[in-house]
């Protein structure tokens, strides 16, 4: 009771700046990416029509609004070299989001079952790589996998291989980087869960005749589904708008939706197109991004 | 201290439903359960009593399987299960937290067991429906763990453990986490419905009010050893040691020196109540340095000094002044200042409306008990 | 309670689990460091220990130059962030109901998962359309932006640990609401907001799609720099950049944590996320 009245109105003062800039710098970018997406590319500066002058008055805007236009929606629907991309990003993302889970459950499982002394330094340990930059972790594995690099020579030495085997460039590539960039956010979401997973639970589950398997199966599967999904998603959603993996790791043949959209606004300067592709983009993520958010809000309901 | 082993003589008895036969646990320096022998017979209620950090949930968990005894057996009809995994183990345990499935109905809790024996579904629907009878819940099949009171939880636990008609529950402070009034009357529940299935129950507990309305036997435990195993009656009345008789129930201890010992009675000298007689316990040793305990219920006051009992002798009789007095409903707790210097407690039953006040703060009283309401122990 | 012990204790499945996730994570990073004191002029044949290639970067003007850039934007952004993630954090966890809330949380939790392409796209549009001048500025703004929200997150669930009556206590004994959070909650708080502060700190000097997009001439960050050499192939001063970025997060969070040991282990988890 007390505690309302007095935190209410300070909190409100607290949230005005951060509200506002959000707002400002997150919320209203939206608007003008949507209105580029119906916008003409054009050869000035900035390089795109209609740019709306609010100085020249209401005909003017009129004017100008009715230049807006679906095409660059027609011509990412017609083209498929669009579709293809927005389809191997959703395929990519769902295969590394897979890979990751097989990856980070056996790791995120075992630092829960590590005596509890030693689970801060493990989620330490498991932290600190993603503090050392995104670029660095991509830029190590070019290191490795490239032609003559330690992986062949090592692969070579063994006799494993009799000739160097091609990894960069190629999708092994790409998902290896993945891995490795986003296993942090896979392991901490699953391991906030299953370490507050009473150890009573399982030993309930042998005690009532399952085996460690079943166990497993049975008790500590299921009530881990939220950091699985936490995990999954933490991953899934911005791997599908990846852009310096699949960009430094993978071939050219066949790019992801966040290289067409660099590639579009970068390389061809054709700025409606690449916010059209971002539309596109956060059209697909839309419903993830839905489910997320339904996620947040329900972990900060009960922390 | 001495520990006791309470293997019975294999003569004449039917053999026990489970015997440990010097059991040992040690987590790394620290010895948990130190060589503990004990036998269950089949349909006992059993109470394992300590307090905390006593290796009583130890011995539970080694029972049913979670931990692995670094010494000894643990036989279970004849057969050493000391190293079968707790899956295959015909034990069945309720946990001190309930550990209910957050995940599952009270009807899929119930089940889980079930499911796991490989019984067929209208086996299983039949089973589960004659334990939510048992435990009367009847309507909240459906309900999970979370959406259920405190008692109606304890329940769930219960019927998923006795779901499997295990030979053996283990129960871990199985009352711990209900209030008061509801542990009075789930007590009584626990115990008619082990004499309705006719299950052998072992129960770990730090409550002894506990251990002694539910069980048939209580071992004590302390420091990782059994220190005594016997009826709540022979427990309370007759503790084999100083810390047994501190440790269960409200006692005064005065410590004394045996002077002459004849015909099953005893003289002592004290520090603070003088002169002392009591009856010589049977198997005594010869120990002459001695505390004397009696229980403060044992102890009457009053203003005269009484005359003796002229069929059992003399009686004891300590003059001392009234220092504190604490009304207790039920009864009252006096703290009586000897003149010998030391201190008695004693407890009188509020028999009569008015007879609270009788003794007031200041008060000289003589207070008073039989040489038989002496318990006489090692130091 | 005696020693409680996991029945399912550390088995060998776990142990190997552990290992080799722990190996996949650093191996690579250990590698870089290795080469890049490598003398040789080719970074996949052995030549050596050498500091040939960090001599090389303290000439390279450009490579400094983006570096200070770099540093720059990271120090004013994650400074910037550190204000703004714990207001709002604050008002999360302390207002429950206000206008929008909501809308606010989403907004603080999307960048989180947002794929780069499009907040860096959607930001450079915005400072078109308002005709900001392209550079440092619109760098530092847009990494604040993003970091907020880590600085917001970490925060907040150091508050939610919180109990509300030491504050409540605080105001008992005297102090104003705002005192008592001056007094009680700011401290407490601290260690979340240091930890905050580095993450954005890190995770500014790290962005290179972001700054990409917001950049404009003669602003261009270490990462740009980094990534236009990098897509040329591996070269040896950039593995001597790279180490000596691993080495700097290194140092950070080491003193870090030496620093929440000595402040008397309050500050809980120094680096959640």
């Amino acid at each position: 009771m007390s505690g309302r009245n007095l935190f209410t109105r300070p909190a409100r003062l607290a949230a005005i700046a951060p509200y506002g800039w959000m707002v400002l710098f997150f919320l209203v970018p939206f608007g003008f990416v949507l209105k580029l997406s119906l916008s003409q590319v054009a050869n000035a500066q900035p390089p795109y029509l209609p740019v709306f002058d609010l100085s020249a008055g209401w005909r003017a805007l009129v004017a100008a609004a009715s230049v807006l236009s679906l095409d660059n929606f027609r011509l990412l629907l017609s083209d498929d070299l669009y579709l293809a991309a927005g389809l191997r990003s959703l395929t990519v993302a769902a295969t590394a989001t897979a890979l990751l889970l097989l990856l980070g459950y056996p790791v995120a499982y075992a630092m829960s079952r590590l005596p509890r002394r030693f689970q801060p330094l493990a989620m330490m340990l498991v932290i600190v790589p993603f503090w050392t930059s995104f670029l660095i972790r991509v830029y190590a594995w070019i290191n490795i996998l490239q032609h003559d690099g330690l992986l062949n020579q090592v692969l070579l030495a063994l006799h494993v291989v009799s000739a160097p085997v091609v990894w960069l460039s190629t999708d092994t590539a790409m998902y290896i980087g993945m891995v490795y960039s986003y296993l942090p956010f896979m392991i901490l979401p699953l391991y906030a869960t299953l370490s507050k997973l009473d150890p009573s639970l399982c030993e309930a589950a042998a005690d009532l005749g399952s085996s460690p398997l079943q166990s497993f199966w049975r008790v500590t599967l299921p009530l881990s589904l939220p950091g699985i999904g936490a995990g999954a998603l933490l991953c899934f959603i911005p791997l599908v708008g990846e852009f310096v993996i699949p960009d430094l790791l993978a071939g050219s043949d066949a790019p992801m939706i966040g290289q067409t959209l660099w590639l579009e606004f970068f390389t061809n300067r054709d700025w409606p197109v690449a916010a059209a592709t971002a539309v596109m983009l956060l059209a697909i993520l839309l419903l993830p991004l839905v489910i997320y958010d339904r996620f947040q809000r329900r972990q900060m309901v009960r922390p | 201290m001495e520990a006791v082993s309470d293997i019975t003589s294999q003569a004449g008895t039917a053999l026990p439903l489970l015997r440990i036969d010097g059991v040992g646990k040690r987590f790394g320096g620290f010895t948990a359960v130190d060589g503990v022998s004990l036998d269950i017979r089949p349909g006992e209620f059993f109470a394992l009593l300590g307090p905390s950090g006593c290796g009583k949930t130890t011995l539970l968990r080694m029972l049913a399987g979670f931990e692995t005894p670094d010494s000894g057996r643990i036989l279970l009809n004849g057969e050493d299960v000391a190293g079968t995994p707790p899956h295959l183990r015909p034990v069945n345990m309720m946990f001190q937290n309930y550990a209910l499935f957050p995940h599952l109905s009270v009807r899929d809790n119930i089940a889980f067991g079930l499911r796991r024996a490989g019984m067929r579904r209208a086996e299983i629907n039949a089973r589960v429906a004659e334990l939510v009878a048992l435990v009367r819940l009847e309507g909240l099949e459906k309900r999970r763990p979370e959406q259920l009171s405190g008692g109606q939880r304890q329940r769930v636990a219960l019927a998923r453990a006795v779901a499997r008609r295990p030979r053996l529950l283990l129960l871990d402070e199985p009352l711990a986490a209900l209030d008061k009034k509801l542990r009075d009357s789930t007590q009584r529940e626990l115990k008619a419905l082990q004499r309705t299935l006719g299950l052998t129950f072992i129960v770990v507990t730090h409550d002894q009010d506990e251990a002694m309305t539910l069980a048939d036997r209580i071992g004590v435990m302390n420091a990782g050893q059994l220190v005594q195993v016997a009826t709540p009656r022979q427990l309370y009345e007759t503790p084999r040691s100083r810390w047994v008789a501190e440790f269960v129930g409200d006692i005064n201890i005065i410590e004394g020196r045996i002077t002459t010992r004849e015909a099953g009675r005893l003289r002592l000298t004290t520090g603070g109540a003088g002169e002392l007689a009591a009856t010589l316990p049977p198997e005594f040793g010869d120990a002459a340095e001695v505390c004397v305990a009696v229980r403060p219920e044992k102890i009457r006051l009053s203003l005269r000094p009484p005359v003796d009992d002229p069929a059992g002798g003399a009686i004891n009789r300590l003059e001392g002044t009234v220092r504190d007095v604490g009304y207790l409903g039920s009864a009252s707790s006096y703290t009586v200042a000897l003149d010998g210097g030391a201190s008695l407690r004693v407890s009188l039953a509020n028999a009569a409306r008015l007879y609270a006040d009788a003794y007031a703060v200041g008060q000289r009283v003589t207070a008073w008990f039989s040489p038989d309401d002496c318990i006489v122990l090692d130091r | 309670m005696s020693a409680p012990r996991r029945f399912d204790a550390m088995s060998r499945f776990n142990v190997a689990a552990l290992a080799l996730g722990l190996a996949f994570l650093y191996l690579p990073i250990v590698i870089l460091v290795i080469y890049s004191f490598n003398a040789s002029q080719l970074v996949t044949v052995w030549g050596g220990w050498s500091l040939r290639w960090y001599v090389a970067f303290f000439n390279d003007e450009a490579m400094l130059a983006a570096a200070a850039t770099s540093l720059r934007v990271a120090a004013v952004s994650a400074t910037l962030a550190a204000v703004l993630g714990t207001l709002a954090a604050l008002a999360l966890t302390r207002g429950e109901r206000f206008k929008g809330r909501t809308l606010f949380s989403g907004m603080l939790y999307a960048p989180l998962v947002m794929p780069e392409v499009i907040t860096g796209l959607s930001l450079l549009l915005l400072f078109v359309a308002l005709g900001m001048e392209r550079g440092f500025w619109t760098v530092t703004i847009a990494h604040t932006t993003l970091t907020m929200c880590f600085v917001a997150v970490i925060v907040q669930s150091r508050l939610g640990g919180i109990d509300r009556s030491l504050e409540e206590a605080a105001m008992d004994l005297g102090c104003g609401p705002v005192r008592a959070f001056v007094a009680v909650t700011l401290p407490l708080i601290g260690p979340a907001i240091a930890a905050g502060w580095m993450l954005a700190f890190t995770l500014s000097l790290d962005d290179l799609v972001i700054a990409s997009f917001t950049t404009g001439p003669g602003s261009a960050t270490l990462p740009i720099r980094i990534y236009s050499e990098v897509r040329l192939g591996v070269k040896p001063m950039v593995n001597a950049i790279c180490a000596l970025m691993i080495g700097a997060v290194a140092l950070t969070i080491i003193t870090a944590s030496l620093a929440t040991k000595l402040s008397g282990r309050r500050g809980g988890n120094a680096a959640p996320m």
